[in-house]
């Protein structure tokens, strides 16, 4: 019995934090949320692509590194902790997921080879299927796709997107077909991308198995919901060592702030809030490959826990930086606002949470 | 990640669940202590507390790894055993092994430090449920800065004497010893003054008084003592030692206060109650509110419980870090425990006041019963506020407070 994350994916979540501390510092990731470091950002992306991150859920037979979720899970973490600027959650494991689950024998060698290569990348807007905000509705009938999606994640440098109807059925397109309309989203954070999509009777290539079947679709969401749990877990952890090392410096009244226990008690409940998160996160990875019965339960447990833990480490790490965690200059925010969108993507926690008694037929 | 205990631990699994089919329904005579969230039904299975300790011991499900001419089963220790015992009991809701200071606390400590006549005398009596033991360490002016205790012991003519007071001491009225931090080097730095001793409780000088708790159910006590008098050889360890005897044994009491397997039963036990439960006749988990901070909850425990997996992995793969998973299991765990009971409290509104044997009472009372107990042991053995010290000083580097000049 072994419980926790394994050499190899402690190995490789080392070395994705690694390449974030020396691409991506605060500076640079400052210039890319600005829009002035376009090159910048095509660096990092290339760089994690080459450290393998769009291989790592595709299935060996298709060119990729068949890993499972736990280890996406463990690169998740480091990636929250950096606030990477890539598109990692939609595009290289909820689609490659829905994808793996979901389609044809003809259709996986058609998408994922390509994925795996990262000549094609998926833009993915499951909110409508979710829970659809401002009456956003998507319709597929006769090979063709309309309607408007919101808040569809990663589409910002994707060559296709998939979407679903409210029935679970994905149908893909071509970003760039006739009658697709991107319209860019601002959300507070600016690491990652998020948009709205109008389509206008679209072709479309519907993943034959999620016509009938809705297991692609939640697989497709577990994990996504998983990813993002451990992107917050990551956003978390470094807020915590930010505000405990920030304390360990800042000085009031002739002492270091940190020797106050009013400081020191919220710094030991945030870490005491959070470390029973990663194992949930783990075990609810591991739960998604080997324990099927479990897995539905524990992906939406682990997203609204830890959404909920993570709220509040933000706004308490902010506050043990004092005013200077309230300035653009610290940069706390990149953080805060990483962990504020994780909350609402893919289910606020209210939602899940009905989503998770619904499982358990209450 | 590898969640499997293996082939032979499934075996362990069979045999265990076969021992719990046949003491189905077991239950006690009456002067047995019985846990408060136990109910027993009437199956004429009746054993006394310590026929109980035997049978468990004889099997190996109690006692272990502790030698048999000391009165256990005299196996190696297995933590995985261990875990599948407490769990197959528990779901099939036979009563533990009997546990209290003298078995969680004492035992332990004098395996480790005690002298081999020690071992002999009192281990045995112990395990089985014959000589109960409390805890004599904290004083009306030594809570969570219990270093500075001052009862003292004198050496007079080869016994010691012993003078002061003791409180919060669970289980004294009807304990037989006690194991008792004394002051008996007045001279020395607070750490370096204080003895563990070895105390009969029908030593002339000693007077028992029950202090009553807010559960008016579970009894703590003060304990007085005016020239109580003790062979010289009643020790452990060596006198001006008894700080690091006693630190020997805090971090078991500190892990052993909560069990998840217990906290996923009662979150289960409270999903029946609100399906059977109604508000305007309507069932309370059907109502929006009470079903989403139900999930909230069901989602913390899950947390709890994944978190203890892998602190137990720790314990099995050597070089595993868990080290501050580990540090806030009692924190997390009374918290967590206090916060279920009450939210079980606030569901049943009203009905959730009801106690001892009043009318329409659900369920024996115990949610408000351990709503308040747990409220007992968020406090007792390091309070949560004592736990977020240490939390902060020993796992996350922060400095400590600054010493007051002169204390």
């Amino acid at each position: 019995m072994y419980f926790g994350l394994s050499e190899d994916q402690i190995f490789f979540q080392e070395n994705v934090t690694k390449f974030l501390e020396d691409q991506a510092s605060l500076d640079v990731i400052r210039a890319i949320t600005e829009g002035d470091a376009g090159e910048a950002q095509k660096e990092i992306n290339s760089g994690l692509v080459n450290l393998g991150l769009s291989a790592l859920l595709i299935p060996e037979e298709f060119g990729g590194l068949g890993l499972d979720l736990l280890f996406a899970t463990a690169v998740s973490q480091s990636l929250g902790g950096g606030v990477a600027p890539i598109s990692y959650t939609g595009s290289f494991v909820m689609a490659p997921l829905a994808i793996s689950h979901g389609g044809s024998k003809k259709q996986k060698e058609k998408y994922l080879t390509k994925m795996s290569e990262n000549s094609i990348r998926f833009g993915v807007g499951f909110s409508e299927y979710i829970g659809a905000r401002d009456g956003s509705a998507i319709e597929i009938k006769n090979n063709k796709i309309s309607g408007r999606a919101l808040f569809v994640l990663d589409a910002q440098d994707a060559s296709h997107l998939m979407f679903a109807d409210s029935s679970g059925a994905i149908g893909i397109v071509a970003s760039d077909a006739p009658g697709v309309e991107i319209i860019q989203l601002t959300a507070v954070d600016k690491t990652r991308s998020y948009s709205e999509i109008k389509l206008n009777n679209v072709d479309v290539d519907v993943l034959e198995l999620t016509i009938s079947s809705k297991d692609a679709i939640n697989k497709s969401i577990d994990g996504g919901r998983i990813i993002l749990a451990a992107d917050s877990i990551g956003a978390s952890q470094r807020l915590i060592d930010k505000a405990v090392e920030y304390s360990k410096e800042r000085k009031q009244f002739g002492r270091v702030i940190g020797s106050f226990q009013a400081v020191k008690h919220m710094c030991a409940e945030m870490t005491s809030d959070l470390e029973p998160c990663y194992a949930m996160v783990w075990h609810a990875a591991h739960c998604f490959d080997n324990s099927p019965g479990e897995a539905r339960l524990m992906a939406c447990h682990a997203k609204s826990h830890v959404s909920d833990i993570s709220k509040t480490i933000a706004k308490k790490a902010t506050e043990v930086h004092g005013g200077m965690g309230f300035t653009d200059l610290m940069g706390v925010h990149y953080w805060f606002k990483r962990i504020g969108v994780n909350r609402q993507a893919l289910g606020a926690p209210e939602v899940v949470r009905e989503e998770a008694a619904k499982i358990q037929n209450f | 990640m590898d969640l499997n205990y293996g082939p032979e631990y499934e075996e362990f699994r069979k045999e265990v669940q076969e021992f719990c089919k046949k003491w189905d329904g077991v239950n006690f005579t009456k002067t047995a202590v019985v846990p408060m969230s136990m109910s027993f039904k009437e199956t004429g299975k009746t054993v006394s507390r310590s026929e109980w300790q035997s049978i468990l011991i004889d099997q190996g499900y109690f006692a272990r790894s502790i030698p048999k001419e000391y009165g256990g089963f005299g196996g190696h220790s297995d933590v995985i055993k261990n875990r599948i015992i407490a769990s197959e009991f528990s779901n099939a809701k036979i009563p533990p092994a009997m546990g209290g200071q003298g078995i969680d606390m004492l035992v332990p400590t004098l395996l480790e430090l005690g002298t081999e006549d020690q071992k002999k005398q009192y281990i045995k009596p112990t395990l089985h449920g014959e000589m109960i033991w409390c805890q004599g360490y904290s004083e009306p002016n030594a809570g969570s800065d219990l270093a500075s205790l001052q009862t003292k012991g004198e050496l007079i003519d080869g016994n010691w004497v012993i003078n002061g007071q003791k409180i919060w001491t669970s289980t004294a009225q009807y304990s037989q010893m006690m194991f008792c931090l004394v002051r008996t080097e007045p001279d020395a730095q607070k750490h370096a003054g204080i003895s563990y001793l070895l105390i009969p409780m029908d030593t002339v000088g000693l007077d028992v008084r029950p202090l009553v708790d807010m559960t008016l159910k579970s009894g703590f006590n003060e304990v007085f003592f005016t020239d109580v008098t003790i062979p010289e050889g009643n020790i452990i360890g060596k006198r001006g030692e008894g700080w690091a005897v006693a630190n020997a044994t805090l971090g078991h009491e500190r892990g052993s206060l909560t069990d998840p397997n217990a906290t996923v039963n009662r979150v289960n036990s409270l999903i029946d109650r609100m399906k059977e439960e109604t508000l305007d006749g309507r069932r309370l988990i059907d109502i929006p509110v009470y079903r989403d901070k139900l999930m909230a909850l069901q989602a913390k425990v899950m947390a709890f419980q994944s978190n203890s997996l892998r602190v137990l992995s720790s314990k099995l793969n050597k070089g595993q870090d868990t080290k501050i998973a580990g540090m806030i299991q009692k924190l997390v765990g009374t918290e967590l425990r206090h916060e279920l009971e009450g939210f079980a409290v606030d569901v049943m509104g009203e009905i959730g006041t009801l106690y001892e044997d009043s009318p329409n009472l659900r369920d024996n009372g115990s949610w408000q019963f351990l709503y308040m107990l747990y409220l007992g042991l968020i406090i007792g053995g390091g309070t949560s506020q004592i736990q977020k010290n240490i939390i902060s000083e020993r796992g996350l580097g922060m400095p400590r407070e600054p010493k007051v000049q002169g204390v």
